[in-house]
């Protein structure tokens, strides 16, 4: 660094910074960006901030498992453009979505959860004591009574089946239709549909449901016992506790819109065992179906549950796909799957299987979640909020400004020249990282920037002082400059070294708003070392040579005699003021 | 303004200087009396925190008929209407905008019924309503991350300035000056009755910042007025470090002024212009915190760090040849007073009347006027300056 040899090159310095600067904004012009890129709470929008908790029996939370869910949330609302998803720290995603009237993505995102296949032991109208008898009874309205039933029934489901991707001979895809009226429980706004009366609950024997001896997965083969038929009578829909959602036990729960209740098996496939999910018109059919693809155990899972229980008596002959402990549909068996493929048929229309398809295909994440923050900021209040931002930013610079030539006189012009680079420096660096690296400025953001003037401004007073300092000891102006820039660049490392290392904890291990706070409490405070060591500096270095700053003008805020030192020592006036080359 | 700088002249040479040091009993008495209305405080009142760390609802919509008071009660009464929230907290943010509070709701359900029973109310269109709805965990998972940053920079400050003055003594002083702002922070927000945001607790970290930023510049001073004094016999480390306060003090006043003037622009928008928000609670937590670490680098760091210089031996041996050399020098001279007991006199000064610090001209011990412990020419010590002093004894 040029400060640091015994002759001072002010000029390289000078150029060096200029250079960047120019380099800096030539970039952004090569770019097109003239503004920085800003954060939602100026500029309008919708963010959600997710929490992972890791689920029963699983282990800590990895970034593999993160980065997997983002994928997952950013095909989700793929549909949604100008979305952003992202990860921030070790177990949150923040997903961000600008402009108004964009609620949709809460759902969508809401419904980011767990997956689980599990069989189906029992099943019956929500909240109402069993049927005694096996006649179907007309729809009992759940304790959600939906004032649009439209009564239309979805049949129930069911599975083949499907593709050719294996070398067994699988039987053709037939959409067989059990008939039975079960609502797909897909669409929030769905149809009600007359529920199915329990067959379950006629003649129960009370032996426990036995775990099929072959292979691993425990098939029951005898409906729900009367212990568990006896819970899910008492059972409400909001009982349900995501803690005790454990895949190995059996699982009280509801479907979506809360008119049925289910006792479930344990968990025969994992979301995260299915590879694909597509929604697809086969020819010469006239309703939509879903085409499975399974990976890892979930053939082999598929294959075995599928042969246990396809000759089973409903409902054990159907397993429930569980998202985040709601069933959103429970399609039945209706032959041996052995390829790993497989559809769901049923009535779909077009919404209904890609609805379906979905949620399988992104339902299925490694992680739950919870949403910890939901915010919308209208633009109106964005831009209020940006005003008010920049209006206190002008307004703490003027009393810096201010101040700074009060106290400093003409070294204030260097105050204001500085802060002015400073200034220049960061809206430059604030741009290009938002463009390299998509940092957004938020209004805490600009308060970062804010009170780093503070700390920007204070390295002047440090070198300034200290260059009085070295005035009162009795040196020249001259030789001041360059031992008391020697003794405040080491106080100025130090002290910006501990604001800098400040900024890094906080941003490392916080949350929200608080990172972009640091981030440009950080960022300034490089800037302001940046400035002040090529900048600042060299200016009072060049300035020193002045005849107006050099021999202490009484505006100069050198003045000797406020200093307590005659002129003649200021100037080193014995014989060897010699007006210095001009260095290039 | 020229006052201070002349001041400023008058500090650095010794002319006037203020017994920070040895008045440091009186410090500690206050230090500790704010610091016990400030715990008091908090355990009789507590914090009032935030709806982002209860967790809720809480919507704001604009009132275009400018009388936001007159409105809030119907805005209550249409919100309860809803049967989603039974008490909702409604106020007025200046006179066009209400801030409407709830439990926790639904975001796909409870949060759209609310916010168009506002929205019809006000007849404004939902759009127009801001809405932020808190989980009941985030605000803990804030705090406990605060916490944690907080924990992790208190080590690794301690750390960086052991490593740069070489001195684990500067390390506590600067930590435990830092503990007293925070505690002092807190315990205003509790006694004032201040809400805890999100935003008041990045202002109290960034405090953390500050507070030690302007101890690392007092103790730069006080090191380089202290180098080498163990082998000399001019004065103690307490004088060396009051001289130290003294020619740091006018740019410590600087240093606040500037580091506020920004904080009080942002306080200015956020309470006139903006109403509640992040920039208000930002910039009151960072104006106390500021106040109070101005303070304690001078009035609480600095003393304790002579408390706790002056146990080492070396500091004692230090402080008898001073003694000593002083009472030599008052024989020669024929002197029977006048001349103030050296050093920081710890036991004889305990029981000083606490009478504020008023400056008064003090001569330094056993120096000429006009010379700080960075004496003359002539009468080099090793602790003098040396512009190009080796960077050694680092």
């Amino acid at each position: 660094m040029a400060t640091t040899t015994k002759r001072p090159h002010p000029w390289r310095a000078l150029l060096a910074l200029l250079a960047a600067l120019v380099v800096g904004f030539v970039v952004m012009a090569l770019l097109g960006a003239w503004t920085p890129r800003l954060g939602l709470d100026l500029r309008g929008g919708t963010s959600i901030t997710l929490t992972a908790r890791p689920a029963a029996g699983q282990g800590p939370i990895t970034p593999d498992q993160l980065n997997e869910a983002v994928d997952i949330i950013r095909n989700r609302i793929g549909a949604i453009s100008e979305a952003e998803v992202t990860t921030q720290g070790n177990e949150h995603i923040i997903v961000e979505v600008p402009g108004v009237g964009r609620d949709e993505i809460v759902r969508l995102v809401g419904q980011t959860a767990q997956m689980r296949f599990r069989q189906v032991l029992a099943v019956q109208a929500a909240s109402l004591p069993p049927a005694p008898t096996p006649t179907p009874s007309p729809s009992a309205t759940g304790p959600t009574p939906n004032p649009t039933a439209t009564g239309t029934a979805a049949p129930q489901p069911s599975v083949t089946p499907s593709g050719t991707a294996t070398p067994q001979p699988t039987p053709s895809a037939t959409a067989t239709n059990a008939g039975r009226a079960v609502t797909s429980a897909l669409l929030a706004q769905g149809t009600a549909s007359p529920s199915p009366s329990p067959s379950a609950t006629a003649s129960t024997p009370a032996t426990p449901a036995t775990p099929a001896p072959s292979g691993p997965l425990k098939i029951a083969t005898t409906p729900a016992n009367e212990a568990q038929l006896a819970a899910l009578a008492k059972y409400k829909c909001d009982d349900y506790d995501a803690a005790k959602d454990d895949p190995n036990q059996p699982l009280l729960t509801c479907d979506r819109d809360g008119s049925q209740s289910f006792v479930l098996g344990p968990a025969i496939i994992l979301g995260s065992e299915i590879a694909d999910a597509t929604p697809g018109l086969p020819q010469q059919e006239i309703n939509w179906q879903v085409s499975l693809k399974f990976k890892n155990q979930g053939p082999k899972k598929l294959a075995q549950a599928s042969r246990e229980m396809y000759q089973l008596d409903p409902p054990l002959n159907s397993f429930a796909i569980v998202l985040d402990g709601k069933v959103i549909s429970y399609p039945n068996f209706e032959e041996p799957i052995p390829g790993g493929e497989a559809s769901i048929t049923g009535n779909f229309t077009q919404v209904q299987a890609t609805d379906l398809a979905n949620v399988l295909k992104y339902g299925a994440l490694p992680l739950a979640f919870e949403a910890s923050e939901v915010s919308t900021v209208t633009p109106t209040l964005g831009a209020d909020q940006l005003t008010g931002g920049l209006t206190a930013g002008i307004i703490g610079l003027g009393l810096v400004v201010i101040f700074s030539f009060l106290y400093y006189r003409g070294l204030g012009l260097v105050v204001v020249a500085s802060l002015a680079v400073a200034a220049a420096m960061t809206f430059a660096a604030v741009v290009l990282l938002g463009e390299a690296q998509g940092f957004t400025l938020t209004l805490a953001g600009i308060a970062g920037l804010i009170v780093a003037i503070g700390i920007t401004a204070d390295s002047f007073v440090v070198f300034f002082e200290r260059l009085r300092d070295e005035i009162r000891e009795g040196k020249t102006l001259r030789s001041a400059v360059d031992s008391g820039w020697n003794r405040a660049r080491r106080t100025i490392l130090a002290a910006d070294s501990v604001s800098l290392l400040a900024a890094v904890v906080l941003y490392v291990l916080s949350v929200g708003n608080v990172r972009g706070f640091a981030y440009a409490l950080g960022l300034t405070t490089i800037v302001d070392l940046i400035v002040v060591f090529l900048f600042t500096k060299p200016l009072v270095t060049l300035l020193s040579r002045t005849k107006f700053f050099g021999e202490g003008h009484r505006l100069s805020g050198l003045d000797p005699s406020r200093l307590g030192v005659s002129k003649a020592k200021l100037t080193g006036a014995f014989g060897r003021r010699t007006p210095a080359p001009r260095e290039a | 303004m020229s006052r201070l700088g002349e001041l400023g002249h008058k500090l650095y040479t010794g002319e006037v200087s203020i017994d920070f040091i040895k008045r440091r009993k009186t410090w500690y008495l206050v230090s500790v009396a704010i610091i016990v209305i400030s715990v008091g405080g908090l355990w009789l009142r507590g914090v009032d925190f935030s709806i982002e760390f209860r967790g809720g609802a809480d919507f704001q919509a604009p009132v275009s008929t400018n009388n936001a008071n007159e409105r809030i009660a119907e805005v209550r009464e249409a919100v309860a209407e809803t049967g989603l929230a039974e008490e909702p907290i409604v106020t007025a943010v200046g006179n066009n905008r209400l801030d409407i509070q709830t439990p926790p709701l639904d975001a796909t359900e409870g949060v759209p019924k609310i916010r168009q029973a506002i929205a019809d109310e006000l007849g404004v269109a939902e759009e127009d309503v801001n809405y932020s709805l808190i989980g009941p965990s985030w605000g803990g998972q804030i705090t406990a991350k605060a916490l944690q940053a907080l924990g992790v920079f208190l080590v690794l400050v301690m750390g960086v300035i052991w490593l740069y003055f070489r001195e684990w003594r500067m390390s506590v002083a600067a930590i435990v000056a830092l503990i007293h702002d925070l505690v002092i922070t807190v315990g205003i927000y509790a006694l004032i009755g201040f809400e805890v945001t999100p935003a008041t607790v990045i202002g109290v970290l960034t405090i953390l910042g500050y507070s030690l930023y302007d101890t690392v510049v007092v103790f730069d001073k006080v090191r380089e007025n202290t180098r080498g004094l163990a082998s000399s016999s001019r004065v103690t480390y307490s004088d060396a470090a009051n001289l130290a306060v003294n020619q740091t003090l006018v740019r410590s006043i600087n240093t606040s002024i500037i580091a506020l003037l920004p904080v009080a622009g942002i306080l200015f928008i956020g309470t006139f212009v903006l109403g509640a928000g992040t920039l208000k609670d930002l910039s009151l937590a960072l104006f106390i915190g500021l106040a109070a670490g101005t303070y304690s680098s001078i009035f609480t760091a600095t003393p304790l760090l002579c408390d706790l210089k002056e146990r080492e031996p070396a500091m004692k041996a230090l402080r008898r040849r001073v003694e000593q050399r002083q009472q030599s020098d008052a024989a020669k001279a024929g002197l029977t007073g006048g001349k103030k007991p050296s050093g920081d006199a710890a036991d004889e000064a305990a029981d000083e009347a606490p009478g504020g610090a008023e400056p008064r001209p003090a001569v330094k011990v056993g120096q000429a006027p006009g010379s700080g412990s960075r004496t003359q020419p002539q009468r080099k010590t090793r602790s003098t300056r040396s512009s190009r002093r080796p960077k050694g004894r680092r």
